[in-house]
């Protein structure tokens, strides 16, 4: 068993959160969604032009890269994370550019090298794999791939061809932290979805409530959020943590009593 | 370096790679939609209608074929070869990319679009696009760097004028970039009526392909002039290159010439051993942004860089492709003029021919006159005059020190 599939095994849907790396006093951030009961953390990658996410992501990126944050600072993070929380799972997500800047395998095993489980990339789609995906593997982490509603049945296939971990279902046409999707339209694509893999499927994008989280845990495997996250740490700065933890808790309340498998 | 080819005109392969280069590096979302602008653009390459129309809007709306010109006085001024423009700034427009615009436009006609999107830097492109839009019915939405917003409000008067909304982008830092993040944000909200009319030889395949299709119009034109005027082909072809729409337009039906030279001119701003220029594959490094490996303006962390020029249009991070390709290839060469040889070159052809070029050829023209000199009288060279220097002339009387 890998961190990631027991995070899945839970007797209850996981509660996968976002924050990105370097915005505010990211080791504390990461500690309050432990402790608020995340059971999966997503870790972005900052980048200049993170085209698929909303100005919460947006701003927040900014505002890492302005404190001078380096694709060093982002690996100690998860190097430092991994070494607090052996045993929870620590996703890298980002864009392609700074992931192969250095080389995919320098990538893939600095990654290994930091302790996280997976990766999700943006803007490598199934038809590029070859940019990231083989070395990944050979280092034994997960390229974690993105489905959406434009996702249609033909083309599922190949995006379930070389996932590994999770599939992160993208609720939305659309960017990070704006609409939320129609719960019947989200029950209708996890459904869609299962019958297709047996990958555990999160669900993400728009999703800001405990409310909104419980009721996509009643079909799904896991919920994403960030943007609800994100927003506070803009909002709080060093006072974020606490804050962190009341959301995160709320969130894993809601998600944890879900009925697991109801779909 | 890629291997030799026997022809350099069969680039990109099936999957829109051009050697290392192209691709289709975009979020989930949007990857079914350009493989249906693929499926759809290959239909209409098969279409002899879809030709016909496009070949009947160049020449009855554009305005084509563009002149070819001998610029006598120049060539004089400059004491060496021949120099030739191919005068694409008397298109309706006043640039290249109207020819684009025009071909995407039919494009998204096809495919039963009715919601027209694109992005702009100085305003050029989002005048062509606003054109034919208007020519064509369709609402328009334009995506602008706030700051370019500012700096360019003539041509943002003029999109208003042709019925185009404009929305200034703020996030990021206002840029031409920034502008094109914003566009993929709407076109990724709105993907089933949104068209996106990408405005240079770069983004997700097919259109580095496409946009390159529709431009080789200027060489394709040019080959049959030169034939006309001369009885061959030039010696050596030169145009400046932002994204590298125009010089691929004009280079691209003579790849396979092995006596034509070609050469693109990016722009070195303040010179090329500083921060301050968009000399993508002079001064950069192969990556990926806006759905294409390409050569960009980025850090040792793969963050992207502001490119810096005088010109507005040449003002972006990275470059189309198959330049990528073409010059690891060696069969293009590629140089760099900065802000400062681009100003004289501007003053030298308004008045050694009555031209007032824009600023982005403004680097070709600079070149020539470089080349020009070191080559014999009986040489020819061949330069894609892009644009005409209407919105440019704030700029340089700035520059000049001149209160208008």
């Amino acid at each position: 068993m890998t961190r990631l599939s027991n995070a899945f095994s839970k007797p209850h849907p996981a509660l996968v959160c976002f924050v990105t790396a370097g915005d505010g006093d990211t080791a504390a951030n990461l500690d309050a969604l432990v402790e608020g009961g995340a059971d999966v953390i997503e870790l972005g990658m900052p980048f200049t032009d993170p085209m698929a996410d909303g100005p919460a992501i947006q701003n927040a990126n900014l505002r890492s890269l302005g404190a001078g944050t380096t694709t060093a600072d982002v690996l100690r993070i998860a190097r430092k994370f991994r070494e607090r929380h052996p045993e929870v799972p620590l996703v890298l997500m980002g864009y392609a550019n700074p992931m192969i800047r250095r080389g995919p395998d320098w990538f893939a095993n600095a990654a290994k090298e930091a302790g996280a489980d997976g990766v999700i990339c943006v803007d490598i789609p199934p038809e590029e794999d070859d940019a990231l995906g083989p070395q990944l593997r050979e280092a034994g982490i997960a390229p974690i791939r993105l489905a959406t509603p434009t996702t249609d049945a033909k083309r599922l296939p190949q995006v379930l061809e070389g996932s590994e971990g999770f599939l992160y279902y993208v609720s939305v046409a659309g960017i990070t932290g704006k609409q939320q999707a129609a719960q019947t339209s989200i029950e209708e694509a996890v459904a869609r979805l299962k019958a297709a893999t047996d990958l555990p499927i999160a669900v993400g994008f728009g999703v800001r409530t405990p409310e909104q989280a419980g009721a996509i845990a009643e079909v799904a495997d896991g919920v994403v959020v960030g943007s609800a996250l994100i927003e506070l740490v803009g909002e709080h700065g060093s006072d974020a943590p606490e804050k962190l933890r009341e959301l995160t808790a709320s969130l894993a309340k809601a998600v944890h009593s879900a009925a697991k498998g109801a779909a | 370096m890629a291997s030799n080819p026997n022809t350099y005109r069969n680039q990109p392969d099936e999957r829109g790679h051009f050697g290392d280069y192209g691709g289709r590096y975009v979020a989930e979302t949007l990857m079914p939609l350009v493989l249906d602008l693929e499926r759809e653009y290959r239909a209409a390459q098969a279409d002899p209608e879809f030709q016909a129309q496009f070949d009947d809007l160049l020449e009855h709306y554009v305005g084509r074929p563009s002149p070819l010109y001998f610029a006598e006085r120049l060539t004089e001024a400059l004491g060496g070869a021949q120099v030739w423009f191919k005068r694409d700034e008397l298109n309706h427009t006043g640039a290249h990319k109207i020819n684009n615009c025009i071909g995407q436009i039919l494009l998204a006609i096809r495919m039963g679009k009715t919601r027209i999107i694109a992005e702009t830097g100085a305003g050029q492109h989002g005048v062509a696009t606003a054109t034919v839009c208007a020519r064509f019915g369709l609402p328009c939405v334009i995506y602008m760097g706030a700051e370019d917003v500012r700096r360019q409000s003539p041509n943002v008067f003029r999109m208003k004028l042709l019925g185009a909304e404009v929305v200034p982008v703020t996030s990021g830092r206002g840029t031409l970039k920034d502008a094109m993040n914003e566009g993929l944000r709407d076109w990724v909200a709105n993907v089933h009526d949104t068209f996106y009319i990408i405005g240079t030889a770069a983004g997700p395949h097919p259109y580095p392909e496409l946009v390159r299709d529709f431009q080789s119009v200027i060489g394709k034109e040019a080959r049959v002039q030169m034939q006309d005027r001369i009885g061959r082909l030039p010696d050596l072809l030169v145009a400046a290159i932002g994204g590298g729409s125009n010089a691929l337009g004009l280079f691209h039906p003579f790849l396979d010439d092995p006596d034509v030279k070609m050469l693109g001119v990016e722009a070195a701003g303040h010179g090329l051993d500083g921060d301050e220029h968009a000399a993508s594959l002079l001064g950069g490094f192969p990556g990926v942004l806006h759905g294409n490996k390409t050569y960009l303006l980025q850090d040792e962390d793969g963050q992207i860089t502001e490119g810096h020029s005088i010109s507005a249009g040449l003002d972006y991070p990275g470059i189309g492709p198959e330049h990528a390709w073409l010059k690891d290839t060696g069969r293009v060469e590629y140089t760099a003029i900065t802000d400062e040889e681009a100003l004289e070159a501007f003053q030298l052809l308004c008045r050694t021919e009555g031209i007032i070029p824009a600023l982005e050829p403004s680097h070709a023209i600079a070149a020539v006159a470089k080349r020009a000199t070191e080559m014999p009288k009986d040489s020819v060279i061949l330069a894609n005059l892009c644009g005409r220097g209407d919105k440019d002339i704030f700029t340089v009387a700035e520059r000049l020190g001149v209160e208008m």
